[in-house]
């Protein structure tokens, strides 16, 4: 065996690692989530599902909070893509071009940001957001989970735009482009790709976020705060399904958004 | 456009500073309407930063720029009249080439009518129209260098620079590009500045070279100008393949003497008794024979068309081209004779011809 078909191994042999330690819990529950209630608890548990029914699903859909709080969970992962790319590319885009004084430091402070665990943030943030008026409003949740994200989106876009060739830019300049232009029409295309990347984990890190959303949330409860809300209460068939539920968005977004990813424009 | 058609450049005490290095120190160069000027140096002295500046894309620290009778020196590149040939080629990835070349009229926002128009002409005359619908990615290097070239000329900016175009190509297709540049400059006539550390490409091409070293100008001048008489030995040295030889030592009573040699010598600049000077002399200005500077032939290289010979003067290893058929061997005792007319005295201390 040479050293490529060894490298080649390892490098399959750990992706099928890695696949199959996400997808068995995926698949778990998804299995879980179509069993029909009476038969969740037989065991041994069939690897291949004998019985179909979307009793379970159908129940926990039409649960009281949860078609709504699906729509606020979407809303809140919107608003946070917005929101911090919006903040965050400009300063990925600062860290990648310019040399400016305090550049090391901006970016450990970055960083250092997520050295405070949310947990001990939520309660100033709560009485904060209290006395603000912006208590158990979505914009609130969204603002959080912006904060959440914006240190990953500066570090991801800073690396997405080191990527792209400056002089690509200097030549839109020449050709006709004001600074800003070049930017539009030059780096801002080229870097689509990792923006759309970034995107994707803000989404993710939006729609899985628990803590701040149950702590600035009473009424206006995202997914996962009401199902966390009524966890204790609810059937086992009932968390199931919501697990998948709450799964299947973030892995439809990556398949939707994968091929975009892999191959922009043809033969790169 | 609305450029003046008609664009000298006249640059005046260009200084830039970069944190830790002073990349040109006040330079000052006239260019002429028309002129395809060459920048050439070794690496790092500055060419890029020179050619940058008068573009735009670096801001002097001090001195001005002008293009035509305008002042340009605080103008963003888009306002100076200039369009560039980047080394890298800076073409766009995603765009295919129609798009790359028809860039810079759309953002001049010109009729599309004459975009589809000008940019057929520029594909036709660099041979791209068979590659318009392509990508970047799809292209050869030879291929994307032209891709560049043509976006840059569909401008018809009165201004054309150029940073080393041809580095990235093998040599034949730099051969070819070589001319295809100087046909296309004779045929549209813009004021051209162009950036090269190929000495080869600068005698070619250029109307005048300017001569860089360590962020200043050491001579400018028609290329065989600069070929017969440098104004310096580092010009004498950089210029001619192989370079210019050099011969350290001093003159005394009608004879050059030096470490290990010593020879009559009859045209000598006035005054240079005792001072320490250097005799500059081109490969192909010696012959050997039997009259002349003793010297030991130490490497014969044949190269085709002549030979290359190395013989010692005294300690110095001095280059001759001689015929083909040249019959010394190494170790041969000879007589190098020369034309002195055709030699450059220097002082072998600040290297400046004399
Ligand atoms: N952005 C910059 N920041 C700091 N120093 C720079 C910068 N650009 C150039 N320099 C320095 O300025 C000097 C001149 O650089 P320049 O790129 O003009 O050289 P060049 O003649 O074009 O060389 P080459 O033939 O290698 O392209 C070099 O010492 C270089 O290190
Ligand atoms: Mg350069």
């Amino acid at each position: 065996m040479n050293a490529r078909v060894l490298d080649r191994t390892l490098v399959y042999g750990g992706a099928i690692l890695l696949a199959v330690w996400v997808l068995i819990p995926l698949y778990l529950v998804a299995i879980s989530a179509f069993t029909p209630q009476a038969r969740l608890f037989d065991y041994p548990k069939p690897l291949v599902p004998t019985t179909f029914s979307t009793e379970t699903m159908q129940f926990f859909l039409e649960a009281r909070g949860v078609i709504p709080s699906v729509i606020n969970s979407i809303l809140v992962a919107l608003f946070t893509i917005a929101f911090g790319l919006a903040l965050g590319t400009p300063a990925g885009y600062a860290l990648a071009r310019f040399r400016f004084r305090g550049r090391q430091a901006f970016q450990v402070i970055v960083l250092a940001t997520k050295m405070f665990p949310i947990a001990i943030l939520s309660i100033p943030l709560a009485v904060t957001f209290l006395q603000l008026g912006l208590y158990d409003n979505l914009i609130a949740v969204a603002l959080v989970h912006t904060a959440m994200a914006l240190p990953f989106i500066i570090l991801v876009t800073g690396g997405v735009f080191v990527a792209v060739s400056h002089e690509l830019e200097e030549a839109a300049q020449t050709l006709g482009c004001s600074r800003w232009g070049a930017f539009l029409r030059v780096a801002l295309p080229l870097a689509l790709p990792g923006l759309a990347a970034a995107a994707i984990f803000t989404f993710v890190i939006s729609w899985n976020e628990v803590f701040a959303a149950t702590i600035l949330t009473l009424r206006t409860r995202t997914l996962p705060a009401q199902v966390l809300a009524g966890l204790g209460t609810s059937p086992l068939g009932f968390k199931f399904a919501g697990g998948l539920f709450m799964a299947m968005p973030a892995v439809a977004f990556i398949f939707l958004i994968r091929r975009y990813l892999m191959n922009l424009w043809g033969s790169r | 456009m609305g450029f003046a058609l008609v664009a000298g450049i006249g640059i005046e005490r260009a200084t830039k500073v970069f944190a830790r290095t002073t990349a040109i120190k006040g330079i000052s160069l006239d260019i002429k309407d028309g002129e395809f000027m060459v920048l050439l140096g070794p690496s790092g002295c500055g060419k890029t930063t020179l050619l940058r500046c008068v573009a735009g894309l670096e801001h002097l620290d001090d001195g001005r720029i002008t293009i035509g009778d305008r002042d340009v020196t605080d103008l963003a590149p888009r306002h100076r009249g200039i369009a560039m040939v980047f080394q890298s080629y800076a073409v766009f990835p995603h765009m295919t080439v129609e798009d790359n070349i028809g860039f810079g009229l759309r953002m001049h926002r010109r009729p599309k009518a004459e975009i589809t128009r000008r940019v057929a002409e520029g594909a036709e005359l660099l041979g791209l129209t068979s590659l318009l619908a392509r990508y970047p990615a799809q292209l050869s290097g030879g291929q994307r260098q032209r891709v560049a070239v043509a976006r840059a000329l569909v401008m018809d900016a009165p201004v054309l620079l150029m940073d080393e175009p041809l580095s990235n190509l093998d040599a034949l297709l730099r051969l070819q590009a070589r001319a295809d540049l100087k046909r296309l400059h004779k045929e549209v006539k813009r004021t051209t500045i162009y950036v090269t550390h190929d000495q080869v490409e600068a005698m070619s091409m250029g109307d005048r070279i300017a001569v860089m070293r360590e962020g200043s100008i050491e001579q400018v001048g028609a290329p065989m100008e600069i070929y017969d008489r440098p104004a310096s030995q580092f010009v004498g040295g950089f210029i001619g393949s192989p370079p210019m030889n050099f011969l350290r030592g001093s003159v005394r009573a009608g004879s050059f003497e030096g470490d290990g040699f010593a020879f009559p010598i009859s045209r000598v600049p006035p005054k240079v008794d005792g001072r320490g000077l250097l005799l500059g002399v081109r490969a192909e200005h010696l012959r050997i024979g039997d009259q002349g500077v003793p010297a030991r032939i130490s490497v014969v290289e044949p190269l085709g068309d002549h030979a290359l010979v190395t013989a010692l003067v005294g300690k110095t290893p001095i280059k001759v081209q001689a015929p083909i058929d040249v019959r010394a061997k190494p170790d041969d005792d000879v007589r190098l004779a020369f034309d002195e007319s055709k030699a450059r005295w220097m002082d072998a201390e600040t290297g400046a011809a004399l």
